[in-house]
């Protein structure tokens, strides 16, 4: 029986010429990824161990970037334990102030991830990077440990879900509409152990940055990992990027999929999360008018350039209004150095928007934008639960960069057509 | 490898504040978080399990946080083996690597009852309700996840190969 892409990597990285579903398989990886959070837990559990060092110095990426520069002393003490442990193993792709930037657009940037890779990091978003036609998934701590020590992890091999993608998004429309539209069609566990594998012609004509944020939030669907095919745009970006070797996996035709769903990039509209799941979607016709307090542009899902382009376009000339505030946050230096040399800087600044380096910050409720009781945000981040981005009575409306710079504008969410 | 005992038997979507309330994760202690394992929905499970007994639910075993201290509350209990249609993800893995062996098997999930006694082979995958003698075939567990399993966890298991 064929195999799905991601049945590919995962037989390729065991050494066995085949995996079915439902498999447990020992794999071989290529990246272990850990951040400020999760990166001190796995070192506790790897002073329990009695291993030496790492696996592989060049092959753990340590990112500090949900609260750096640290917040608070607890924070700093994080880092602190983290920096330590990077230096006393000699790790070479420690990430801290001044190269950090958000683990999820970082790595790919930096040329650490490819097409073929098998990564697993201590952070649900790992699986940002099938963008790239990688297979990597979230785990925990304990994994990560181990991951470190021995540079393997096990996996239940996932069956998938196949979204044939055709059209092209019609203007305003991105890489974000697609996956809310999709996660509210099959819901927050519609996914659940399984892959989300995309194909079709559509394909072609998403930019990167609208795949990685697709990739993204395969998590929000329940989602071991999601996955798209390599094509002459993922070849061209991993060449700016590196010099990494990769591999390019292909499903077989006869692969099996548990269900199909064919998606009219077209037919999409801005689409909008109403609290407190990601799967509470809204079109823009149904969603525009809600009062807003704030607007976050920023994130791993949301804080590319080509994010940054299209709130700059909207922005531009504009002022951020009475009563609104508008945090926009790069995700990396090179993407922040970027939007300065563009330009696009002096268009936030000058509309009223508050421009910060790279981190986390609001995403979690951690800092830099904390929500009061009662207050509403409109943010192009990845999760609207409870009290996610600060006071449990406040709410997070999960939208594209384009809605949260046109809400920017108005203050109440807004159809980016009609500013 | 093999497991023995008597079943309790629990439905869908059993969820980690239901195994351990998050009232106790002040403790890490397995012994101590045993104590309190699946009180708020079956008082008597404390009470009545015995080393090697065996829990059987329907969908979704485990879904809610990502605690690790639900897998280990269930072991120090002293259940040998979890056997649930399905698992929720993070279950899945954190159970795993602390060593409480998992079985996912719709048709056993289905027939077996509350009081049966069933036998879990892991070399071969085969339930057998000795209660009703009927059989089952779930999941063989490869060798390395038995050497997990027997070795009582990742670290374990990592530890031991050197
Ligand atoms: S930006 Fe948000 S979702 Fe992404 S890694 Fe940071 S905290 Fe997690």
């Amino acid at each position: 029986m064929g195999m799905t892409m991601t049945q590919k990597i995962l037989a390729k990285h065991a050494g066995l010429s085949e995996v079915k579903t439902g498999d447990l398989i020992m794999a071989k990886l290529d990246l272990v990824l850990g951040n400020d959070i999760t990166t001190p837990v796995a070192i506790d559990v790897i002073k329990n161990m009695n291993k030496e060092g790492v696996f592989d110095k060049d092959k753990i990426a340590l990112v500090m970037d949900h609260f750096v520069p640290n917040k608070d002393i607890k924070s700093a003490e994080h880092v602190k334990c983290v920096r330590e442990f990077a230096c006393s193993n000699d790790i070479t792709n420690y990430f801290d102030v001044g190269q950090m930037g958000i683990e999820h657009a970082l790595l790919p940037e930096k040329g650490l991830v490819v097409a073929g890779d098998c990564v697993i990091g201590a952070d649900s978003h790992t699986c940002t990077y099938g963008a790239l036609g990688a297979f990597s998934t979230g785990v925990g701590s304990t994994d990560m440990a181990a991951g470190m020590a021995t540079g393997e992890a096990w996996f239940k091999v996932p069956g998938a879900i196949r979204f044939n993608l055709t059209g092209e998004l019609s203007q305003w429309v991105s890489g974000k509409d697609v996956i809310l539209h999709i996660i509210g069609m099959i819901g927050v566990d519609g996914a659940l152990y399984r892959s989300m594998e995309f194909t079709g012609d559509g394909v072609a004509s998403l930019s990167m940055d609208d795949r990685f944020t697709i990739a993204n939030m395969a998590i929000e669907g329940g989602a071991k990992n999601g996955i798209f095919p390599v094509d002459d745009k993922t070849i061209e970006y991993m060449k700016a990027h590196g010099q990494k070797e990769y591999t390019v996996f292909e499903a077989d035709p006869d692969a099996e999929y548990d269900e199909e769903y064919t998606i009219d990039l077209s037919t999409l509209k801005s689409t909008i999360s109403f609290p407190h799941l990601p799967e509470n979607t809204k079109t823009i016709d149904e969603a525009k008018g809600l009062k807003m307090d704030q607007s976050v542009i920023g994130s791993c899902t949301n804080g590319r350039i080509d994010d940054l382009r299209i709130a700059a376009k909207i922005l531009k000339g504009k002022k951020v209004a009475k009563n609104m505030r508008c945090i926009v946050i790069p995700a990396t230096q090179d993407i922040y150095l970027q939007a300065m040399e563009e330009g696009l800087l002096k268009i936030f600044i000058e509309a009223g928007a508050v421009v910060s380096t790279p981190t986390c910050g609001p995403c979690l409720g951690g800092y830099m934008g904390i929500l009061a009781e009662g207050e509403r945000c409109i943010s192009t981040t990845n999760r609207n639960f409870v009290g996610r981005m600060g006071h449990v009575n406040s709410e997070v409306y999960l939208a594209s960069p384009a809605v949260a710079a046109a809400s920017a504008i108005t203050g109440v969410i807004t159809d980016p057509a009609e500013v | 490898m093999k497991a023995r005992g008597n079943v309790f038997k629990y439905g869908d979507n059993v969820d980690t504040d239901v195994i351990i309330p998050a009232r106790y994760l002040n403790s890490s202690d397995p012994k101590e978080l045993a104590s309190h394992c699946m009180e708020d929905i079956d008082i008597d499970f404390v009470k009545k399990v015995k080393a090697g007994d065996i829990m059987v639910a329907d969908k979704n075993f485990g879904c809610g946080s990502s605690r690790e201290h639900a897998p280990l509350a269930i072991k120090a209990s002293g259940i040998s083996c979890v056997i649930a249609e399905t698992f929720a993800r993070i279950f899945y893995r954190n159970a795993i690597n602390i060593g409480l062996p998992i079985v996912e098997c719709k048709e056993a999930s289905k027939a077996i009852k509350s009081g049966d006694d069933v036998e879990i082979d892991f070399d071969s995958g085969v339930i057998t309700d000795h209660t009703t003698g009927e059989t089952f075939k779930g999941q063989p567990f490869p060798e390395f996840m038995q050497k997990i399993i027997s070795s009582e966890g990742l670290i374990n298991y990592i530890n031991s190969d050197n």
